[in-house]
């Protein structure tokens, strides 16, 4: 077990480094340089001046150079210095060691995430094998029906309608930001409540994404192994379904999930850009976002870099549940 | 005389599938509306009118008006243009770079096989909306840089799919058969494979478009896709946003049009699924 970790971990290196390869090229290869985003609000930039800036940043030097230059940094966890005016470095921008914890950008979107991926799973198992089990009754086609639709749904559209709802005309809850302005003058309990009112929106919208798919994989999942000869069999043992349910058939059906939440982890990072956004969080999304609009290289990498080392991090882990969750596939390494 | 049996075959499945005749009602009837979206629409869609400004729906305009007293109806009549055009081109560039790629690592094996399930892989891993917003940043927004972007980032799940459909075929009798009756690489792939992969690659083609019209909204939504005044239904729900306390109409009709119109390709292309081949139901 534990040399099959290392074997992935060291197998996760030369993938890593062709994700930031591509991704560095795609950026500084794309039209638009981040000196154009400078020289477009400062009319008095006179092409030396750019020159230096650009000689600066060590943008005058071949693409492979930069990278290579980047490469040496980042074996050190240093993204460089933002292009941004105030030029911090990227690190302290993503993981802020002045701030507390909870105000730390990297803190705020894994935790939302990571809570929302709780939620679905919390909800999106018990909907998925209710509705295999009661395989086309009316609670199955409304349950199918709703996921259909929420397919199609644009989660940032959600967002709004959520917000109209419950924001604007119901007044019951916050529409922006994780924490209300007074945060700090309230009681311990008050605090709990504030933060948890400021939560629902946002955890809902990005759970809701997830939640159909989630769910309608789960309930093709427990199909497929009710019609296993096993689960016959303890149903043929006079087993009470209950049983047959949830010891048999359950834990078999859950692990294509398994697969299923670890390549989720791209859709959620990238959609916290859109939530971040609607919901004025300052997460990573934003930051993103900021940056991207900054043509903020440093910055950019840093984050795509981030977000796919937690994608892989996220792989790796879906395969060491398999293998917890799996004999046959634990005897075969 | 077989070909035409087997679409007859499909053409039955196909319309006693009631869920799949009306997504395909939906996507006719939106590209009806986008065809002839002066014809449908009430008033231009950039027509301001100063007195009336952020109106709720009423006769003269059913949807009401924006910021600018442009009506919203006719803006999202104008916006199906932009939706429809980037889910096709999108798509379009994604099939047809999925289908070069796999066919070539399905057909030929070996080293190349490896280098470009080995990309598949690393563009699976990067967060694609991330990369989508970098580079859309850096390029001018335009609707064909869009299309152009949404479609060299998705192409991995068609590349999979065909590379997959070229392993089983490629060594079937009549494939040999025509190899030793000394057909092209080329004509093989195009002729005797390709044929094959082709239905899973049409299914897929339209549940991308559904996934392209909801990255362009995104986008145009976040304000660096289609820009303003150009209408499209997600810039119209930025509006929605800005003014989410005053305007409702503004957020609800734009994305009501986006659900509709993702909801009529998915069914349309599940269905299409069922009809070809009832068993991957």
């Amino acid at each position: 077990m534990l040399s099959y970790l290392l074997k992935r971990l060291i197998e996760m290196i030369p993938t890593l480094f062709g994700i930031t390869l591509i991704s560095f090229l795609i950026i500084h290869l794309a039209p638009g340089k981040p000196t154009d985003a400078l020289s477009e609000m400062n009319p008095k930039m006179t092409p030396e001046a750019r020159e230096r800036l650009e000689k600066y940043y060590g943008l005058d030097k071949p693409v492979m150079v930069q990278y290579g230059l980047w490469l040496k940094r980042i074996v050190r966890l240093d993204f460089g210095e933002s292009f941004s005016t105030d030029h911090r470095p990227v690190m302290q921008k993503i993981w802020d060691t002045q701030q507390p914890i909870t105000e730390r950008r990297l803190f705020i979107t894994f935790m939302l995430n990571l809570m929302a991926m709780i939620i679905i799973l919390l909800i999106a198992i018990p909907i998925g094998i209710s509705s295999a089990t009661h395989q086309n009754t009316m609670y199955d086609k409304i349950t199918t029906t709703t996921v259909f639709v929420g397919f199609a749904l644009p989660s940032f559209w959600l967002a709004l309608l959520l917000m109209l709802l419950f924001g604007v005309y119901l007044d019951w809850l916050p529409i922006s930001g994780l924490k209300s302005m007074q945060y700090d003058a309230l009681p311990l309990w008050g605090k709990v409540i504030d933060r948890v009112k400021h939560l629902v929106l946002p955890l809902f919208v990005i759970a809701f994404g997830s939640l159909a798919a989630d769910s309608r994989y789960m309930r093709s999942s427990m199909l497929e192994v009710i019609r296993q000869d096993y689960v016959t069999v303890a149903r043929a043992k006079g087993l009470p379904e209950k049983t047959v349910i949830y010891r048999h058939a359950f834990r078999n059906a859950l692990l294509p999930l398994i697969t299923l939440i670890g390549l989720s982890v791209p859709g959620l990072i990238g959609g916290s850009v859109i939530f971040e956004n609607i919901f004025g969080i300052a997460g990573m999304g934003q930051l993103f976002f900021n940056g991207v609009m900054a043509r903020d290289y440093p910055l950019i990498m840093a984050i795509l870099t981030i977000g796919a080392f937690l994608t892989l991090l996220g792989n790796l882990l879906a395969d060491v549940g398999y293998m917890l969750a799996d004999p046959r596939i634990r005897t075969e390494q | 005389m077989k070909k035409e049996s087997l679409s007859t075959l499909f053409w039955d499945r196909f319309k006693r599938n009631s869920l799949a005749v009306s997504g395909g009602v939906i996507v006719i009837c939106l590209f009806v509306l986008a065809i002839l979206a002066p014809l449908f629409s009430p008033f231009g869609p950039n027509d301001i009118d100063r007195n009336a400004i952020l109106m709720p729906p009423d006769f003269r305009h059913p949807l009401g008006t924006d910021d600018l007293g442009r009506d919203v109806l006719s803006r999202m009549i104008y916006g199906a243009r932009i939706s429809l055009a980037v889910g096709f081109v999108a798509v379009g560039i994604a099939t047809l770079i999925g289908i070069a790629l796999g066919a070539v690592a399905g057909y030929y094996g070996g080293w190349i096989e490896r280098l470009i399930m080995r990309f598949i892989d690393i563009m699976l891993t990067i967060p694609t909306f991330f990369l989508i917003l970098a580079v859309i940043a850096f390029v001018e927004p335009s609707i064909w840089n869009i299309m152009i972007v949404i479609g060299l980032t998705g192409w991995m799940g068609v590349a999979r799919l065909v590379r997959a459909e070229f392993l089983s075929v490629k060594e079937r009798d009549y494939v040999l058969a025509a190899r030793a009756l000394g057909a092209s690489d080329i004509r093989i792939i195009f002729r005797h494979v390709m044929i094959n992969s082709m239905a899973p690659v049409l299914v897929s083609a339209v549940l991308g478009i559904a996934g392209a019209v909801l990255v362009e909204s995104a986008l145009s939504f976040l304000g660096i896709g289609v820009q303003p005044p150009t209408p499209s239904w997600g810039n119209i729900l930025t509006l929605g946003k800005d003014n989410i306390e005053i305007a409702w109409w503004l957020s609800v009709f734009p994305g009501l049009a986006i659900l509709i119109t993702v909801l009529g390709y998915n069914l349309l292309g599940e269905g299409i699924r069922d009809s070809i081949d009832p068993r991957l139901r």
